[in-house]
């Protein structure tokens, strides 16, 4: 037999006894965050991983992020292809489009890089990118040492499970919590071990100004 | 590379008597345990949902296991439709044997490695060093532990045993580009890991994963860490090859809004763990080219036939029960003999070996005071001492031998404990076996799987007084 029909003759096997009813799930738990101010929590709880939060008014956007890149010394920028153009005005940077597709050698050649997001969870402070537009593929937002995500007030949502809603799980998703982090010596959280060491979230929010 | 093995392990009383006489550790273990105990219990206490997310979490992986063989044949559909080759490997050796025939057909002679308890459980990397391929673990503690020639010895932080300075003294003898004048603040030590595996994240071909949850419905893979070393290992080599336990199941995409609360506030003990990476099999122009996913058995389905230790299975391996366990904290993770270390390996590893031929696998479910604070603190709510009682029945009678009182109670106990309100009768159980087997206040000499605990001296009968309270007495003059 081979091995595949043997463990699922296993598994019959071992069940063979239990109860037919299937096993109902209570969902009681908390689907929404109630009578929050997502954007403010979310940024709140960006920032308690040690990352850099800036709320902008949509017209502030640019120039907050020409001086997030200047602030981390980005010289060379790497961007997805389609990332809007009036996020970048006046920066002084190199920019390279990931278009046609950067080799590896050619990302870890840039300081940073510039993205969206799909969702972004006020509770736990986490952004989640798909590879949807403004983000590009994984590799981009990993190796470059400065990661700058620009958020949509629209996509701020409460909970764990409102996001979860939201994204499509057959996509590559990467939900990102702060700059890389380690809790392997003795327990406390380092930032920046082999993913981005600097996280800059630029929240962009209309009733900012 | 490493050739530190858990064969040949003593069992856990021998084992943990050597621990207890280092002094280093203990003192590694309580400044962790103490750490990270407090961050849990500040994200937990956060969440007014939690017993709520702990109900569904139990539930969610219930649910998989009644169904296991439809979930698994969903599974195997879906990442089989999204261009992933699904394997099935009955046993360590199968799972090994495969992985090693696709490096190799890969033309690859080294692997990059993100941490996986399953690779750990069957010894990938030996077979893999037999076979002429290096594999480089990746995570931090990871690579302490394989720098170091040690083994691991906690779920989450394998290398919890060491200590700042004995991390820069091993980085400093066995790691040739760490700078001289390397210290031990921890931002250094982690910039000299980062340094050191760069390099090999950017060039290697094959990565090696485990998945801490598969999606039944989709056929997608979630991997949950910390550094980003997943994230490299995920996403740059052209090859991913995931080895994954067939208990990873859940059934839809929805499960995973309650997993991915309960798993990183119960584990490192934060809202959120920095990274997270799902794929569903193939994504063109982004990741690797070819993807592998081995399923394993080796040992579950064994697990899965007992209808008290099956819910060892629900096990998300977050590391919680170590953390708040008496015993680990003085024993360290070593002295259970497997990689997984604590009160889920004490209940784990018996299973999934056997008892009757491995003595370390019998002694373990005697690794424990039924104290409680590990179904407490379990985000699936496995009731660790009820299991813990139900297999030192089994173990009894594994080792067969005369009807001994212990044989008894235990059996009695495994009786009562099918029923509800499980967890008050097993703390009741150590009270009814003192007054069963102590004579004037003492336990003597025991047979069977108990003897190795008092073989040197009598052990006072734990009345109802606190573990703490009573090691502190046993063990006057020693450690504390
Ligand atoms: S048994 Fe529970 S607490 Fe222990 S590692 Fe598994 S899920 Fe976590």
């Amino acid at each position: 037999m081979n091995a595949r029909d043997e463990i699922l003759g296993r598994v019959r096997g071992a069940l063979a006894a239990a109860p037919d009813a299937e096993v109902e799930v209570p969902r009681r738990y908390a689907r929404t965050a109630d009578g929050v101010d997502v954007v403010r929590l979310f940024a709140e709880r960006v920032g308690d991983y040690r990352a850099t939060v800036r709320i902008v008014a949509p017209e502030a956007l640019a120039p907050v992020v020409a001086a997030e890149l200047r602030d981390a010394a980005v010289g060379t920028l790497a961007v997805p292809p389609d990332l809007p153009h009036e996020w970048l005005i006046e920066t002084g940077v190199e920019v390279r489009a990931d278009s046609p597709v950067l080799s590896v050698n050619e990302l870890d050649g840039c300081d940073g890089v510039l993205t969206g997001c799909a969702v972004a969870i006020a509770e736990t402070g986490t952004i989640v990118l798909d590879g949807g537009p403004t983000q590009g593929r994984r590799a981009l937002t990993l190796v470059p040492d400065v990661h700058i995500c620009v958020v949509p007030a629209s996509v701020v949502v409460g909970t764990v499970p409102e996001a979860i809603t939201r994204l499509d799980g057959t996509r590559p998703l990467t939900w990102v919590s702060g700059p890389s982090a380690t809790s392997d010596i003795e327990l406390n959280r380092i930032e920046g071990v082999h993913g981005p060491r600097r996280l800059v979230v630029i929240v962009v929010d209309r009733q900012t100004g | 590379m490493s050739g530190a093995t858990w064969l040949g392990m003593p069992a856990f009383p021998e084992a943990a008597r050597t621990a207890l006489a280092d002094e280093q550790l203990q003192a590694n273990l309580r400044t962790a345990t103490t750490t990270i105990r407090a961050k849990r219990e500040a994200v937990v206490a956060e969440r007014a949902d939690w017993e709520h997310l702990r109900a569904a979490g139990a539930a969610i992986k219930d649910r998989t296991l009644r169904h296991l063989d439809r979930y698994l044949l969903r599974f195997e559909e879906q990442a089989t439709a999204a261009g992933a080759v699904v394997h099935w490997a009955r046993d360590a050796a199968e799972a090994n044997r495969i992985v090693v025939d696709l490096v190799r057909a890969a033309d690859a002679d080294e692997v990059i490695k993100v941490k996986s308890m399953v690779t750990q459980e069957i010894d990938l990397n030996a077979a893999l060093a037999a076979a002429g391929i290096t594999a480089y673990e990746t995570d931090l503690a990871e690579l302490i532990v394989q720098l170091g020639d040690d083994l691991p010895s906690h779920i989450l932080v394998p290398a919890i045993h060491r200590n700042r300075s004995q991390i820069r003294d091993i980085f400093r003898r066995e790691m040739p580009d760490a700078p001289d004048d390397l210290t031990d603040d921890p931002a250094a030590l982690a910039a000299a890991a980062r340094r050191h595996l760069r390099r090999k994240f950017l060039t290697a071909r094959v990565a090696v994963s485990g998945a801490n949850f598969a999606v039944a419905e989709s056929g997608a893979l979630v991997v949950v860490e910390s550094e980003g070393n997943g994230r490299m290992c995920l996403t740059l080599p052209e090859v991913l090859i995931s080895v994954v336990g067939i208990e990873k199941l859940v059934p839809t995409w929805a499960d995973l809004e309650v997993m991915l609360q309960l798993l990183p506030r119960s584990s490192t003990g934060e809202r959120m763990n920095p990274y997270t990476s799902t794929w569903r099999g193939v994504h063109p122009g982004d990741g690797p080219r070819e993807v592998h996913v081995v399923l394993l058995d080796n040992g579950r389905t064994d697990v899965l036939a007992d209808d008290v230790g099956r819910q060892a299975l629900r096990c998300i391996r977050c590391s919680a029960c170590l953390n708040v366990c008496p015993v680990y904290e003085r024993t360290g993770g070593h002295a259970y003999g497997s990689p997984y270390p604590g009160p889920i390996g004490a209940i784990l590893t018996p299973q999934l070996r056997g008892m009757r031929d491995d003595p370390v696998a019998a002694s373990l479910p005697y690794a424990s005071t039924l104290c409680g604070a590990c179904y407490e603190a379990c985000p699936v709510r496995i009731d660790i001492p009820a299991a813990l009682v139900h297999l030192r029945a089994r173990a009894v009678d594994a080792t067969r031998g005369p009807l001994s009182p212990e044989r008894t109670v235990m059996r009695a106990a495994a009786w009562t404990l099918a029923g509800p309100r499980r967890l008050a009768a097993a703390q009741r159980l150590a009270a009814l076996a003192g007054a069963l087997l102590g004579r004037r206040g003492r336990i003597g000499r025991l047979p069977g799987p108990l003897a190795a605990w008092t073989r040197t001296r009598d052990t006072p009968v734990p009345p109802g007084q606190s573990f703490r309270t009573w090691w502190r007495r046993n063990r006057r003059g020693t450690a504390e």
